[in-house]
């Protein structure tokens, strides 16, 4: 019998595969919503070093998401108007001038340099001051949670600066190809898939090494790694700061292949569903986080288009399922420690009935005595 | 004149108006073997925790080397050369018995150095030789959390022993373990005396007697004797407030 390891190794590259031959396969539609799924499980892939691997709970997430989409949704305003032009929602705002930290994207490497470098300034910095005082947990959670609420609704309230409730969106080229040609969206996909194999095999060399010993040893046993002449803080600041980084680049490209980011996309609510992608495909697991992305994503595109009422009462089932029968999400099933069996299910079935079996039989005795 | 390895001048630990250590000063020379013995709430863990930064002490000065490290971090207290184990054994659970001792044995603690692989061959290497001294050579590829209550004991001794600190706080080595297993910790423990001074916390006077050693009594957060255990058991005082609760 093949042995776990290759078996993984072969189903991985026949899911490359598959992608690779997305473009012929699919229709331009479908396309396009893969390829936003990608960008979306660059996400999910930074929340596993950052939940999985660190133990760091961030409700969150949609700032970084939101960094990266509007840095490059800004540059994408710009890129089609000539000398002196103001973006459309601008004029309509009153704005007689380009503010110069606008002005600034006007180039696109700047705009690329930016969707890395702010988020990494900004994760580096919030994650240090919180995590040298020792503040985490649910804590950590709930300022990241008070963040994320605070940035969207500073987006929205700088109508003239940021487009307000509606965002930014209706762009038209791109480093001066054209947004709307077909082969500029598999040109788009192509990148896409590119960033998330290569975040795939940096987040495993990341964690293969000591530094993901040293994470997961801060992550359960801070206070003896304290103890043993280790600062646990520097490793939870990297794994936050590249969460972030990923997370950025998450939104950048979802931006590009949706046409818009909005302050909808970046708040409490999105942030929320990052974290159930993962805890759904699985928190330790690269290729789980990565395929919960995908999966809980288009479930969301088909469960919303048919039954739109329906999707969040959905998502909370599969969240409770997930974190009551499979702790490990869908990767939990087929671990090193559970060989995938659909027996498993059965087992799990099984014991429920013997309990509930023994449950009348105490009552019965209880209300006799 | 060289300053001694360790000294305690006069500690105090107040929590809020209790005072856990109340004036206590204590020395403590290179390679050698104390062992700090006292009823319950005497301060023995207190003390411990005052040594690496743990708890600040109200007053007082800790010097090492005739450096004060009180005011210092935990980790950088370790950096000078002391470590502790734990009363409640406190492995990294998710990591195997081998990376435990291996993380425990890197000497570059820095968090940048941990993308490299610099020193890891060497560390590896001293953390093999612990392995067989702690007795888990079998459990090498063990998750630590997997490990009995006894095993995780001699792990975190073998991590403390790992780091190479000049001193090595053992608090309550033999909590849960049974007469077999102590006597096999004692006798790693004397092997580490010279090389390491060793302070160990215990309650269980036949361990005790088993280490041999400076015997220091602690009572009400107070140095209340010390000398040689023979010394200690003939106290009257000694005997009437902690030999005699203790038997």
């Amino acid at each position: 019998m093949p042995s776990h390891a290759s078996i993984k190794t072969v189903a991985g590259g026949m899911a490359l595969l598959l992608a690779l031959a997305a473009p012929w396969l699919l229709s331009p539609y479908n396309l396009n919503l893969l390829a936003r799924f990608l960008a979306f499980s660059l996400t999910a892939m930074g929340l596993v070093l950052l939940w999985g691997e660190g133990g760091v709970l961030s409700l969150g997430q949609g700032v970084f998401f939101g960094l990266g989409g509007y840095a490059l949704a800004m540059h994408l305003k710009l890129a089609g108007l000539g000398e002196g032009e103001l973006p459309d929602f601008m004029q309509w705002s009153g704005l007689t001038e380009l503010p110069w930290w606008w002005a600034m994207f006007k180039s696109p490497l700047v705009a690329v340099i930016m969707v890395i470098l702010i988020p990494m300034v900004v994760a580096a910095a919030f994650s240090w001051a919180i995590f040298r005082r020792r503040i985490g947990g649910v804590y950590f959670a709930l300022i990241t949670q008070a963040f994320a609420l605070a940035f969207a609704t500073l987006l929205v309230s700088q109508q003239g600066k940021t487009g307000g409730f509606n965002g930014l969106t209706d762009y038209q080229t791109l480093f001066g190809f054209n947004l709307n040609l077909p082969s500029t969206s598999v040109a788009l996909y192509f990148i896409t898939l590119i960033l998330v194999v290569a975040a795939f095999f940096g987040l495993r060399w990341l964690l293969s090494g000591r530094f993901g010993k040293l994470l997961r040893a801060s992550r359960d046993g801070s206070n003896r790694l304290r103890f043993l002449g280790y600062d646990p803080a520097p490793y939870k600041v990297v794994a936050f700061t590249v969460a972030a980084v990923l997370t950025s680049i998450s939104g950048a490209l979802f931006t590009l292949h949706a046409g818009v980011i909005s302050p909808a996309l970046v708040g409490v609510v999105p942030s929320i569903e990052m974290v159930i992608w993962v805890a759904i495909g699985g928190r330790d697991s690269i290729a789980g986080a990565l395929a919960g992305a995908l999966l809980v994503n288009f479930a969301k595109d088909k469960v919303s288009t048919a039954l739109p009422e329906l999707w969040l009462y959905a998502l909370g089932c599969l969240f409770i399922l997930a974190v009551t029968a499979l702790p490990g999400g869908l990767a939990g099933l087929f671990g090193p420690d559970h060989p995938f069996r659909p027996s498993r299910v059965g087992d799990m079935f099984a014991r429920w009935r013997k309990v509930r079996a023994q449950e009348p039989a105490i009552t019965a005795e209880d209300s006799a005595a | 004149m060289t300053a001694p390895m360790l000294q305690l001048q006069n500690i105090v630990v107040d929590f809020d108006g209790f005072k856990a250590i109340n004036d206590l000063s204590l020395t403590i020379d290179s390679g050698s073997m104390t062992v700090v013995i006292g009823p319950n709430g005497a301060g023995k863990s207190t003390m411990c925790d005052s040594i690496i930064g743990r708890v600040r002490p109200t007053s007082g000065k800790v010097l090492f080397h005739g450096k004060e490290i009180q005011g210092m971090s935990e980790h950088g207290i370790v950096g000078q050369g002391i470590c502790r184990k734990f009363q409640t054994p406190g492995v990294l659970i998710a990591l195997s018995v081998i990376d435990n001792l291996t993380v425990a044995a890197t000497r570059d603690r820095r968090w940048w150095t941990s993308f490299g692989h610099k020193g890891e061959a060497e560390a590896r290497a001293r953390a093999e030789q612990i392995l067989h001294m702690v007795g888990l050579g079998a459990r090498s590829e063990e998750l630590a959390g997997n490990l009995s209550h006894g095993e995780k004991q001699w792990l975190e001794i073998g991590m403390v022993v790992a780091t190479d600190a000049e001193l090595l706080l053992l608090d309550e080595p033999t909590a849960g373990m049974g007469a077999a297993e102590s006597t096999q910790t004692a006798e790693i423990i004397k092997t580490l005396v010279g090389k390491h001074a060793v302070l160990v916390i215990d309650h269980d006077i036949d361990f005790v007697s088993q280490l041999g050693g400076h015997v220091v009594v602690l009572h009400q957060g107070q140095l209340l004797r010390e000398g040689t255990l023979a010394e200690i058991r003939a106290d009257e005082e000694v005997a009437s407030i902690y030999l005699g609760r203790a038997k």
